[in-house]
């Protein structure tokens, strides 16, 4: 009996054995693929890194390392007396000598960088806050009761929101002359607050809401309002987090608005400020880019997740 | 007997009182539902207002502008503001540029990051740490990103410098013909991580067992590739196509800020042509050019999405 239990679980091995040949085969392969794939990440991963790691490490040099290093590209920091400057560009990822000075500079004597991105965020945190608002009664609005019009209106929503800038400027442009708002803070937030683009993904959002929720809700006596505040608000907080911050991403970075739609530089945010910087103050150029770039990575270290499902989110335009 | 009376009608009560209930509960919830209909036009209308004023409204004031002379006669002129938006050379340098620009990047974009994705999508370690350094381009200011190109691309920069240890004449990129290439690396960098997301959303709601039976039929991995995921992605690959077009025109930001309000001729883009036009306050011209790009935009979008409709139907039978 024992000897027959053997010779079949032999046999059994055997035939496992060959199976198990062809799978480690192929594992072995796929482990060949994983090694080549890994390689590509790793390289993709340095090219994508290298620009914020440079700015980052540079911005800790100190004003005639800078100027050495970069002199030949950007024209002489006035101040400097003579100093030595290669020929070409030399890039380096570890200062010399790591000095905060750049920074003191940006942040206690000139108080202009600082100005500027004042105005920044003077742009950018109304606009995330009242955007969301609009947005967020609006696609309450979309997604509470739908009908054929308020169908035909989302998708005018959406063909806006694929609308490019150079289409939408001149529109804004128009009423914003019209109103006399051109040249003041109001023509960046207007527009800015109505943009239809945070009611195309809220509503989105909104839309996975089952029907009977509010069905209960209602039944059980709660207003609209009720509803609205203490059902469908706190379910979309995710959803609220993650178009935030694309919607600070867009804004802390625009170009095109303040060109057109403000008149006096004094106004400008720092994302078109900090061009000019280029040609003049090349020493402070990646401390203030790097001073620029705190509030994005912050949100960015925390708000990870919630930036990929808001990717995940505006993806699926057809519904 | 009188005990069994008093039951029955106690049953008929007690039933009387339930639909009368119902009834009531029903009544109120259609004039709730109703009230409910209307009062979701208010929330909406915050939103409405905003638009139509700021989108919509001047939208018509637009196609108003692209039909007369100027703003003080007013007199219909017809399609003529277009025919002289046209033929304007600055415009078709834009245009030409602008759309050569797209051409190239937008596929480009799409299948790196689709590819990145499937990298993405294998067992290769430290997917998280990976999808972070991929995704940190998003949040990397502008300012910061023209400060590295400058250092990468100027005539006295990194790439010419290794250029020239390699024996090859130095190019002033930014001042070529080669420019458009410098910006499309740019634009790439900027917009893989985000692609990338969506495409690996999209690779992994692929139903397994599908993949799965492929492979036992001896599919080889090509075939599982094209002839599988591929039309399960159509969808997203869409949206991609959609979102690396409009972000392909918001590229303006990064030449601007490289090299100002007149670029080389290779790099004059249709926001520069947009802007110098507001500078010299023709309405016309710029009502006519807003129009045709948006007109551009809705054929593209609609045969992209008739196509996707086209591409990714036999899946849905």
């Amino acid at each position: 009996m024992g000897l027959f239990k053997k010779k079949k679980n032999e046999i059994s091995k055997k035939a496992e054995y060959t199976e198990y040949d062809a799978i480690s085969d192929r594992r072995k392969s796929e482990s060949r693929q994983t090694f080549r794939r890994t390689i590509a990440a790793i390289f993709f991963a340095f090219l994508f890194l290298t620009p914020t790691v440079l700015t980052f490490t540079n911005s800790f040099m100190t004003a005639s390392e800078i100027s050495a290093n970069y002199g030949s590209i950007f024209a002489q920091n006035t101040s400097g007396g003579k100093v030595f400057v290669s020929e070409v560009v030399n890039l380096k990822f570890i200062p010399d000598m790591v000095t905060f000075s750049q920074y003191a500079t940006v942040l206690f004597k000139s108080p202009e960088y600082l100005m500027k991105f004042w105005n920044s965020v003077i742009y950018v945190v109304p606009i995330v806050v009242f955007q969301l608002f609009v947005a967020s009664l609006a696609s309450f609005g979309f997604a509470r009761y739908r009908g054929k019009i308020k169908q035909l209106i989302f998708f005018l929503y959406i063909v806006l929101m694929l609308m490019p800038y150079q289409v939408t400027l001149v529109p804004n442009y128009m009423v914003t002359s019209e109103l006399g708002i051109v040249g003041t803070r109001w023509a960046i937030w207007l527009p800015g607050i109505f943009s239809p683009f945070a009611v195309y993904m809220l509503t989105k959002y909104m839309r996975r809401i089952p029907y009977s929720l509010y069905e209960a809700a209602s039944i059980d006596g709660a207003g609209e309002w009720q509803i609205f505040t203490q059902i469908c608000m706190p379910i979309c907080r995710g959803g609220l987090a993650s178009i935030a911050i694309l919607i600070f991403i867009d804004y802390w970075n625009m170009v095109e608005q303040p060109l057109i739609l403000l008149d006096n530089e004094e106004m400008y945010p720092l994302s078109v400020f900090l061009s000019r910087i280029n040609a003049g103050e090349i020493s402070l150029a990646f401390a203030v880019a790097v001073i620029y770039m705190v509030l994005p990575m912050l949100f960015f270290l925390y708000g990870e997740e919630y930036l990929v499902e808001g990717i995940l989110y505006q993806g699926g335009i057809k519904e | 007997m009188s005990d069994n009376a008093g039951k029955k009608l106690d049953r008929y009560l007690k039933k009387n009182a339930a639909r009368a209930q119902k009834e009531r509960k029903y009544g109120s919830a259609r004039l709730r539902r109703w009230r409910g209909r209307a009062v979701s036009w208010l929330y909406l209308a915050p939103s409405l207002i905003g638009v139509g004023l700021f989108f919509v409204l001047p939208f018509g004031v637009v196609i108003y502008y692209s039909m007369i002379n100027n703003p003080v006669q007013h007199e219909y002129v017809g399609f003529n503001n277009f025919i002289r938006t046209w033929q304007n050379n600055a415009f078709s340098l834009a245009a030409r540029n602008t759309l050569l620009f797209s051409v190239i990047a937008v596929p480009l974009a799409v299948m790196l990051s689709l590819w990145l994705a499937v990298i993405m999508e294998s067992r290769i370690p430290f997917k998280s740490t990976f999808r972070t350094f991929f995704l940190s381009p998003m949040m990397v200011p502008i300012a910061s990103v023209i400060l590295v190109w400058q250092v990468l691309f100027d005539y006295n920069g990194l790439v010419n410098v290794l250029l020239t240890r390699a024996g090859i004449d130095r190019i002033d990129w930014l001042k070529s013909d080669l420019a458009p290439l410098v910006i499309i690396l740019l634009f790439l960098w900027k917009n893989l991580g985000y692609n990338m997301i969506l495409f690996m959303s999209g690779l992994s709601s692929i139903p397994k067992d599908q993949i799965e039976v492929a492979r036992l039929e001896s599919a080889t991995e090509g075939q599982i590739f094209w002839k599988i995921k591929i039309r399960y992605l159509s969808s997203t690959i869409m949206f991609v196509i959609i979102m690396s077009l409009i972000n392909s025109f918001k590229v303006f930001r990064e030449v601007y800020l490289l090299t100002g309000d007149y670029p080389y001729n290779s790099l004059y883009m249709m926001q520069h042509f947009m802007n110098n036009t507001f500078a010299s306050l023709d309405y016309q011209k710029l009502s006519a050019a807003a129009i045709i790009m948006a007109v551009f935009m809705m054929v593209v979008i609609g045969i992209l999405l008739l196509a996707e409709d086209r591409f990714g139907k036999d899946l849905e039978q």
